[in-house]
């Protein structure tokens, strides 16, 4: 069993450590609405994902159905949840990140422009290891792509998006496109706006002790899991840079071997051999931390990015209600408008009210997600550092007993 | 005696096989006590005699051989160098040489047993030998040296090409027969002098096949006492195990005839092993002085139950500088002889710099602690070299309370600035000088240890890059337990703050044991590389001697050449006054070329002697190390499976 890790292939990531969905979040299925990603096909700078769903619900037309869709349906789809005022006292499920492929990418032509420069064996062990390297982002970006999905259709009133159904059922091109540089301006300008508006509203007092706690708490946390996400990054690129290492260690010693002609050769190409395990070992290592902990820490940056815009949606709802108090007084003082200002304040009121309704089972709803998929990552990593450990280490115990048996 | 059996007709092969022992016979017999120095020479001086004793094929060829425009210089030297390097190997390798032949003489008692006429045996095994030989030698090349007629030859050690040459030789060897006497004991040497004489016909080809063999056997013996249960080598073992039958018959004989070497070559070897009872550590590394005038100043503590040394213990204290005279001492005496010197750590201007200026930052300790660390490796290769380790100098190092002040070891200094000019024109030299490699051994050597060097310097590169991640692994993952942490404190549920700040605790600890890795890295993996890396410097300087001694041997004999033209001229001129002058210029060349030639002979024997000794030791560190190695890797795996098993139960708690 410690063994069954070495010797698959280029496909690191098998099926037991990507888990079918829903890595990141825990989520009470419903048999009511199953979305998967049953497929993806990578195209030139595509990726196309069959979104294959089963469901018993009414609106449907058929029972279970599959479409294809791209990174951008996606994006269409999560904005239109953002737009929705209806939704507005949602965590509206954070977006995927944009499939990239680019670096992975490069370095393949890189290897294919140096392949003269290198032995054949090394070109090949080269190039397993990129598409290894390149078959991990893909899996890597179609579960994120699947967790999207799968949040929203856990939701008790996403999953009943018209939106969503339509990207689940409509079986051509959404002809979404993607934004152009006027709409990008505008959205950059609407952030900073957004931004500025934040700092406003946060300063405004709540009323609500819990949304008070939830603010801070929010705000701290999102700054420190972005923190922990970037220093988790960095320490997962070194360790693979020395998986890398220990790989081309491994092969100059196999040529060290191959050439010496005391009988230390021996030694050399057993080093070889056992090196060129245990990086593998020591690449999986890094390949799971990136799953199991650096992919949970960016999925809760975005997901508490995504709290925090439910409550800067909240507390610009407060703030409008304060003002829309404060105009209603005014009315009534000056006697003038006033049926209107009350509508506008009975109107700001409602809108506040349902927010926080929602908000406040939505932050519950939230730390429960986050506690039980850390629970969740953090015992898989736990057990998978344990395995690998393992694993080296009855690599290198039986190693030295051969060495030691030799000399 | 094995000799009687040599007067049968097909006994080419066992002559070789008897040559081959009376070298190593010889060894043992005279050389045992100090084998650098003295014997070497005495040894090539009797060596002439030792291709008489190949017999058959020689009696048609002989009368055309001499037609052949050989100088006997030369066939001599190429027969020679393969003897004198034989015994340098039998010396270096006596012990186990002897050992193995006991062995031997088990595994192949029945033909053995009746070895009183091994003929048959020795001829077969001999057969054996030169087709080993064939094998493992690929093609001799002899040929260089002794230009057309012999070029055909050489590619296969057929007997009817060989016999061409050696008439000339054997002409020489008779002359030669009658001095060697001195060193040789007489039994052994007796046999093969007696076929000699009742078959001229000695050809060199044959006997350097057999003494090639012979050397094989030897090589291949010393790596097999190393490890003699490795698979690998049984190979090898077997292939040598046929060659040194007949060796094991003639050290058998010999040992009978004479008990006297064997114990010589016991105590040898028990000497050889006591070496490490010359213990040295260099500890305790200390500033003196201030500004850029300080040095570090290291403890050297010596233990060692030789007897050559004032007592059993002692301590000196010696700065950096004095490392480096003592080097300057020893190749300075040394390396022109073909002695490999161990060379010390190269200078560090910007780690010392560093040091002086004296922050205590962990670069500057880890730079004084790798330093130590280097030289007490240096000193221990210095004193493991057994001709070393004899040297005055050496023992003044060890031993002197005060050392003069060494000089000339600035890098930037005159003498450093002199020094750099020597080697520039030393390299252009080696450019210009094309030598014909006489001797197959060599050129194969020369181009693993340029292949070797290669190599060690490509992995020596990796270990470093693999140190430098290895660090930066631990530094990230410090950055990370700290971010961990903070997000743990900020987190409100409390068992997953709890499991956060665990986590965080758990990754401060792999970044110890990553960074403790890192330095096992350096220290262990890429410092012994580094070592390497510049050892092989000095075997590549040997070679290099090895080839200035034959170019000043060739130069010498161009010049005799050309004496001996005008001398030609002058006849033809026919101008007796000045003819003696000429005459006298030849026969003042002519030692001058034999001098030249005996240098290059010892050099090529000391040379071959040290890169066997040098791969010996080679193989020992580097099994050491990578053991060592392989152990602290298991240490850390061993420590993470113990830090996530304490992780996994909190994990599981959060709720």
């Amino acid at each position: 069993m410690m063994q069954e890790g070495l010797d698959d292939g280029p496909d690191f990531l098998s099926e037991e450590d990507r888990g079918p969905r829903a890595v990141n979040v825990d989520l009470q299925t419903d048999a009511t609405l199953q979305v998967d990603i049953s497929d993806a096909l990578s195209e030139r700078d595509k990726v196309k994902f069959t979104v294959h769903t089963k469901s018993t619900l009414p609106n449907f037309k058929q029972n279970e159905f599959s479409v294809v869709r791209q990174h951008e349906e996606f994006i269409w789809l999560h904005d239109s949840f953002v737009e929705n005022e209806e939704y507005a006292g949602f965590i509206i499920p954070p977006a995927p990140p944009r499939p990239d492929f680019d670096a992975s990418r490069e370095k393949l032509q890189k290897l294919g422009e140096g392949e003269g420069s290198m032995t054949k064996e090394e070109f090949t062990k080269m190039k397993q290891e990129l598409e290894a390297e390149y078959l991990a982002i893909f899996k890597k970006t179609v579960a994120m792509h699947e967790v999207f999905l799968c949040r929203v259709a856990a939701h008790p009133v996403l999953r009943k998006d018209l939106n969503f159904h339509v990207f689940l059922e409509y079986n051509q091109d959404l002809s979404v496109r993607g934004k152009n540089k006027k709409e990008k301006l505008e959205d950059f300008f609407k952030n900073v706006v957004k931004s500025a508006d934040g700092v406003i509203v946060s300063g405004v007092k709540d009323v609500d002790d819990f949304f008070e706690h939830e603010k801070t708490f929010l705000l701290e946390y999102h700054n420190r899991v972005k923190d922990a996400s970037a220093k988790s990054d960095r320490m997962i690129r070194s360790h693979k840079s020395a998986a890398d290492d220990i790989n081309r260690i491994a092969s100059t010693l196999y040529t060290l071997g191959t050439q010496d002609s005391t009988d230390v050769c021996k030694f050399f190409l057993k080093v070889s051999e056992l090196f060129e395990k245990t990086r593998k070992i020591e690449a999986r290592v890094a390949a799971d931390e990136d799953l199991k902990l650096a992919d949970l820490l960016k999925y809760y940056l975005r997901e508490s990015q995504a709290a925090k815009d439910l409550l800067y949606r909240r507390g610009r709802a407060l703030v409008d209600y304060e003002n829309a108090n404060k105009a209603l007084d005014k009315a009534r003082a000056k006697n003038k408008d006033v049926l209107q200002a009350e509508t506008t304040q009975q109107v700001c009121c409602q809108k506040f009210e349902k927010i926080s309704e929602s908000a406040k089972q939505e932050l519950i709803d939230f730390k429960t997600r986050r506690v039980a998929a850390f629970r969740k990552n953090l015992v898989e990593l736990a057990e998978l550092e344990l395995k690998h450990a393992k694993g080296n280490l009855q690599l290198l115990q039986s190693c030295l007993a051969v060495l030691k048996g030799d000399t | 005696m094995a000799a009687s059996s040599e007067r049968s007709p097909p006994p080419f092969p066992e002559s070789e096989e008897q040559e081959l022992e009376p070298d190593l016979e010889d060894e043992d017999s005279d050389e045992g006590a100090d084998i650098f120095t003295g014997g070497m020479l005495s040894d090539v001086v009797m060596d002439p005699p030792l291709p008489t004793s190949a017999s058959e094929p020689a009696k048609d060829i002989f009368s055309d051989a001499p037609a052949d425009s050989f100088n006997d210089p030369l066939n001599k030297t190429s027969a020679e160098p393969e003897k004198t390097e034989s015994t340098g190997l039998s010396k270096a390798q006596v012990v186990s040489l002897v050992d193995k032949a006991a062995d031997d003489e088990d595994l192949f008692s029945d033909p053995l047993g009746e070895s009183e006429d091994v003929s048959a045996e020795v001829h077969k095994a001999s057969q054996n030998d030169v087709v080993s030989k064939a094998d493992l030698f690929g093609d001799d090349d002899e040929e260089d040296l002794f230009k057309e007629p012999l070029g055909a030859v050489t590619k296969k050690p057929q007997v009817p090409l060989f016999t061409e040459e050696p008439n000339d030789i054997f002409t020489e060897a008779k002359a030669g027969s009658k001095a060697p006497s001195d060193l040789f004991t007489e039994e052994t040497f007796t046999a093969p002098s007696a076929a000699a004489a009742a078959k001229p016909s000695v050809n060199t080809g044959s006997k350097t096949n057999g003494l090639h063999s012979d050397e094989e056997d030897l090589f291949a013996e010393a790596t097999v006492e190393l490890s003699l249960d490795s698979p690998h080598n049984d190979k090898r073992k077997r292939e040598a195990a046929k060659p040194s039958v007949p060796a094991s018959t003639l050290s058998s004989s010999a040992s009978t005839s004479k008990p006297q070497p064997k114990t010589l070559e016991e105590l040898e070897e028990e000497e050889n092993e006591d070496k490490f009872d010359l213990n040295i550590s260099v500890t305790n590394p200390e500033k003196v002085g201030d500004g850029m005038n300080a040095y570090m100043a290291y403890k050297v503590s010596t233990q060692t139950t030789l007897s050559m040394f004032r007592s059993k213990q002692f301590v000196v204290r010696r700065r950096f500088s004095d490392f480096l005279g003592l080097y300057e001492k020893l190749s300075e005496k040394h390396a022109q002889n073909g002695y490999i010197v161990p060379p010390p750590p190269e200078k560090s201007i910007l780690g010392m710099t560093k040091v002086k200026v004296g922050k205590e930052d962990p670069s500057s300790a880890e730079f004084v602690e790798r330093r130590r660390a280097a030289l007490e490796r240096y000193l221990q290769r210095v004193v493991c070299h057994p001709s070393l380790l004899q040297d005055p100098d050496v023992r003044e190092f060890l031993e002197k309370e005060e050392l003069p002040r060494a000089v000339g070891t600035q890098a930037l200094s005159g003498a450093g600035f002199l020094k750099m000019i020597n080697k520039a024109t030393d390299a252009v030299s080696k450019m210009t000088i094309k030598m014909n490699e006489s001797d197959v051994w060599f050129e194969e050597k020369l181009q693993e240890v340029e292949s070797e060097d290669q190599q060690l310097r490509k992995l020596h590169a990796m270990v470093d890059s693999l140190v430098i991640h290895r660090k930066e692994l631990s530094m990230n993952t410090a950055m990370f337990a700290k971010s961990v942490a903070m997000l743990g404190s900020s987190e409100d549920n409390t068992a997953l703050s709890r499991a956060l700040s665990q986590l965080a605790e758990v990754e401060d600890r792999i970044e110890q044991l990553h960074q403790d890795q890192a330095s096992n890295d350096f220290f262990i993996f890429a410092e012994l590389l580094a070592d390497y890396i510049r050892l092989l410097g000095a075997v590549r300087a040997c070679f290099d001697q090895r080839m200035k001694a034959w170019q000043r041997w060739q130069d010498a004999q161009n010049m005799l050449q050309k004496k001996r033209e005008t001398e030609a001229k002058l006849l033809w001129a026919n101008k007796p006054d000045k003819l003696q002058q000429a005459k006298d210029e030849i026969v003042e060349w002519e030692a001058k070329v034999s001098q030249y030639e005996r240098d290059f002979e010892r050099v090529s024997a000391t040379v071959r002697k040290e890169v066997i000794r040098y791969e010996k030791e080679k193989t020992r560190d580097f099994k050491k190390q990578i053991i060592r190695y392989l152990e602290s890797l298991l240490q850390s795996q061993q420590q993470l499976i113990k830090y996530w098993e304490a992780f996994l139960p909190e994990a599981k708690a959060i709720a």
